[in-house]
């Protein structure tokens, strides 16, 4: 290993510009002549409008002000989402339409039916309070288990009963079969709490069109610039691609909430167009609590079905889901093929099924947030295990050692579709107990009491499907696209590279992982290798960044294209060593001829490819430039084991978390460093789920939780120190053996925070966010 | 109608005419062009846009710009001298106390303004003192790390913010 190669903590890249304020992040962008776009939204849940802008349109300063009939008018489409599942009786899912602005009915607090187009950003802001809609305000219905009660207010004509689909997986004969004969059975109601996502830097999009080349430039907030120039040209129908360049520059943050494709940077390049000028839009906060997609928000009764001796003979599971007031881009598919293919768990459960019905509620949409539906199964699984194992006086570890799937059974088809393609489950368990110090907890138990306070230990042993997806599995269940991802890797004249690369980075350090990646493979240095990403205008066509994909799949397309140009560097090589291709080997950047002294370095074989003096021009084209696209041949499957330790006040119901042992298993690791950091945050944003976030709307449809006053977000102090640590288990099907780090925590720690919680205060009557209200109460029930 | 703003910024004097209702975060990311100074939130909470003036930590999108006037404004594009990080934004590279960055310059004038009142800050301390800035990608524990390393390096260096 070299000190910027595959394995090493090397120091990003990417920090001096922002530890500088020297990163462009979309709001630091301007253009000369802008205008500013400020959207007019209901403060209703449900309603019906008429809207009249003529006041609003005599402001000064105003340059145009849009609603849901100019959009109709204009012939644009509508959002789309991108998946479309089939449900129990063969039929494909209700989409309603969702036009870019409300036409005459709002569906939710924030949805949008008109903007404001002016010189200045306060003049936009100004003109939009004199927009007059005059509202009938309708019945609104928000919560899952109230949305498919007979006569509750309906969000769409096309879905009656609120509901978008009705769907299943595994096989519920024997399932049902398996509880007939179970020595025992847990039952419970898990209810995972809706969350808003909140990347720190709010959506924002700037537009400019080109009337010489008619082409329109949208620079937006986005995870994924090509899938949403492929939406906004083939669905929404602004411009066709080749007239369309979509530009994501640094972005602060996304979680999932920046996958999707959303109205307002549809709306601002149709703007920029009509008006030949370019406009603007950031979003305040408000709007991002609003209308960037939120996140879980099920409602699952879980039934696990043990045997005398703790083995599980079945779990039986059925969720509501809400998909709030429209489906968002890749709504459809997180609860169902990112959730109930995840049932099985790390365990031999020999029956599993699972329904979802999916339902709309007037509440903002719901789509992937960190973690997406695997976070979502982890907790029904892991809350049902550590209940189960408490219900038959088992230890928690025990009752999970004698149901793991071993470390010889893979690959391991389960119940529920997927082929896990490796493991090794008592690994992480046992790693995560050593960290944790779990033969002292009793102790440490005791000592807690003899304090006035109750501790409590809580395990989740999460598994999860990443590096996204086999292009031929998913168009099987009703992906609209491939899960491939491209790379070019192209050398310069003088020796230095740089990558194009399909994987965006919105804080994950592609720009440092993938030039270790290069730097290892192709022996250049690491400072001379420059990633790009973000622009469909320099990239080739991509997939973006998902599902902990990057590296599992965006670094597997950049390890192809590595392959394409070492194949013709030895060509090249064997040109100008006199020697037979076969003869020549590569390695730390040299082309050697075996067993011999001749060699040729990789800086002097791109010269000759690109100053072709010397050149087998009539076998080879000129030039070193070799582009990739890799499909990945199966899910990644990272798995672990996270122990929580809490202390809970019983006076206060406030709980502290005391201790955290992470162990995880994502295969091989490029950066050690950046695996740690993104661990972190992953717990992070689930411990803050666990114990904090909790998205609220009153019976109105009204959002309680609209602001970081009312919104509570895991802060400094919330966290405790965490005790890491990973075992390697390499993926056995892609170049790189790695399979993805970005979601782990988020998807194991609500469980973990729980399980310890519950164990603390004797009840598992207990809903997240686990509040000191909320525990205080549960406390008071137990006694 | 507009106000003049005279502030020595990252110590230079400038001089700009603003709408009064202006505050001191638009003045200098979309006036001045200074854009390492974020906005996350609009109310105060999220920290992104902190910057010192007269050397005390003050979220710039809840001051006027026309509050400022007279002041000595500091910001995260005065902190490196000549091309060279200061030990806390070092400490924040060094330590791998960022991700996606948008909160950094936030958090390293948070930082800076906590050892000039506490110049060996306990991890406690440390994670008490950030309660007005948010961080979504790196939970905290590279931050912590970061400001006690970069702390120790300002002790050590005799370095001020």
């Amino acid at each position: 290993m070299t000190d910027t190669g595959i394995g090493a903590p090397v120091r990003r890249k990417e920090d001096y510009r922002f530890v500088t304020g020297n990163g462009r992040y979309l709001d630091d962008m301007n253009r000369p002549g802008q205008c500013y776009a400020y959207f007019v939204r209901s403060p209703y849940a449900h309603a019906s409008f008429t809207v009249d802008t003529s006041a609003a349109s005599k402001m000064p300063g105003v340059q145009a002000v849009y609603t849901g009939a100019d959009i109709a008018a204009s012939g644009l489409g509508g959002l789309i989402c991108g998946w479309t599942i089939t449900q129990k009786n063969g039929e494909p899912h209700i989409a309603p339409p969702h036009p870019l602005l409300a036409l005459d009915t709002v569906r939710h607090v924030g949805d949008t039916l008109a903007v404001v187009i002016a010189d200045t950003y306060h003049g936009a802001k100004d003109a939009a309070e004199q927009v007059v809609v005059e509202y009938e305000a309708l019945p609104a219905v928000t919560s899952v288990t109230e949305a498919v009660k007979k006569g509750a207010p309906q969000v769409h004509a096309e879905a009656p009963g609120n509901l978008c689909y009705d769907w299943e997986i595994g096989d519920k004969a024997t399932t049902d079969a398996a509880f007939e004969k179970a020595a025992h059975v847990t039952r419970f109601e898990v209810v995972n709490n809706r969350v808003i996502p909140n990347a720190i830097e709010p959506r924002a999009a700037l537009a400019e069109y080109d009337s010489g080349s008619d082409e329109i430039t949208l620079y937006t907030t986005s995870q994924n610039p090509h899938v949403a120039r492929l939406v906004i040209s083939a669905f929404i129908q602004l411009a066709p691609e080749n007239k369309l360049r979509v530009v994501a520059p640094d972005v602060g943050g996304g979680f999932g909430s920046k996958i999707f494709i959303y109205l307002e940077e549809c709306v601002t390049a149709w703007a920029a167009r009509n008006l030949k000028r370019p406009v603007k839009w950031t979003a305040e906060r408000s709007e991002s609590f609003m209308t960037d997609a939120h996140g879980r928000d099920h409602v699952s009764n879980v039934e696990l079905a043990l045997d005398g001796d703790g083995k599980f003979l079945g779990l039986r599971v059925s969720t509501l889901a809400n998909m709030g007031a429209y489906l968002s881009t890749f709504a459809s598919c997180v609860p169902t093929y990112l959730y109930a293919t995840l049932m099985q768990g790390q365990y031999t459960t020999s029956a599993i099924y699972c329904e979802v019905k999916a339902v709309f509620t007037h509440t903002t949409p719901v789509d992937a947030v960190r973690g997406a539906g695997r976070p979502e199964a982890t907790y029904v699984v892991e809350r049902a295990v550590e209940e189960a194992a408490r219900e038959l006086k088992l230890d928690p570890a025990e009752i999970r050692r004698r149901n793991f799937i071993q470390a010889d059974a893979f690959p391991y088809q389960t119940q529920v579709a997927l082929l896990y393609d490796s493991g090794n489950y008592p690994g992480t368990l046992d790693k995560a107990l050593d960290l944790i110090d779990y033969d002292g907890f009793a102790k440490r138990r005791e000592s807690s009491e003899s304090a006035g306070k109750l501790r409590g230990i809580g395990f989740s042993s999460y598994i999860e499907a990443c590096g996204i997806a086999p292009s031929s599995v998913v168009g099987s269940l009703g992906a609209g696209v491939g899960l491939y991802e491209s790379a070019q890797v192209r050398f310069n004249p003088t020796g230095n590279v740089i990558v194009y690369t399909g994987s965006h980075s919105h804080g994950q350090g592609h720009e440092t992982t993938f030039a270790q990646l290069v730097s290892d493979r192709l022996g250049v240095p690491f400072d001379q290798i420059e990633i790009v990403h973000g622009d469909t205008a320099k990239i080739p066509f991509a997939m973006g960044t998902y599902g902990s994909r990057s590296l599992a799949v965006g670094g597997s397309a950049i390890s192809k294209a590595i392959d394409k140009i070492i194949a013709k560097g030895k060509k090249i090589a064997a040109h100008t060593l006199e020697a037979a291709v076969e003869d020549i080997e590569f390695e730390n950047g040299n082309f050697t001829v075996a067993g011999t002294d001749k060699q040729m370095d990789i800086a002097s074989v791109a010269f000759s490819a690109y100053v072709p003096h010397n050149y087998p021009s009539d076998e080879l084209e000129p030039g070193l430039d070799e582009s990739a696209f890799y499909d990945p041949a199966n899910f990644t499957f990272p798995f672990g084991t996270h122990v929580c330790e809490v202390e809970v006040d019983p006076e206060t119901g406030e709980t502290q978390i005391v201790r955290w042992a992470a162990a995880d298993d994502f295969g091989n690791i490029v950066n050690p460093m950046i695996v740690e950091g993104q661990v972190h945050g992953g717990v992070a944003h689930g411990v803050g789920q666990a114990l904090l976030e909790g998205c609220r709307f009153d019976d109105s449809g009204q959002l309680l939780t609209g602001s970081y006053m009312d919104y509570a977000m895991p802060r400094a102090d919330t966290l405790p120190p965490m005790q890491i640590a990973t075992q390697v288990t390499p993926c056995p099907h892609n170049p790189l053996g790695v399979k993805g780090c970005g979601e782990a925590g988020a998807i194991a720690a609500p469980a973990a925070v729980m399980n310890a919680i519950t164990d603390a205060i004797g009840t598992r009557d207990l809903t997240m966010p686990a509040t000191p209200e909320k525990v205080w109460r549960a406390i008071q029930s137990t006694r | 109608m507009s106000v003049n703003v005279s502030m020595t910024l990252n110590g230079k004097a400038v001089s700009v005419e603003a709408e009064p209702r202006t505050l001191l975060v638009s003045l200098l990311r979309d006036q001045l062009g200074l854009t390492g100074t974020h906005v996350g939130c609009d109310t105060s909470q999220c920290g992104a846009c902190l910057v010192h003036v007269n050397g005390r930590a003050v979220k710039s999108c809840t001051m006027l710009a026309a509050q400022a006037d007279g002041a000595e404004v500091k910001t995260i594009e005065g902190v490196a001298r000549n091309g060279e990080l200061h030990p806390m934004q070092e400490a924040f590279r060094e330590h791998h106390g960022l991700q996606c960055g948008f909160c950094t310059p936030g958090m390293i004038m948070s930082a800076l303004d906590l050892v000039n009142v506490n110049p060996d800050p306990s991890e406690s301390e440390i994670r008490g003192w950030l309660e007005g800035n948010l961080c979504r990608c790196t939970g905290y524990q590279n931050i912590v790390k970061a400001i006690q390393a970069g702390a120790r390096a300002m002790r050590e260096g005799g370095k001020s913010s």
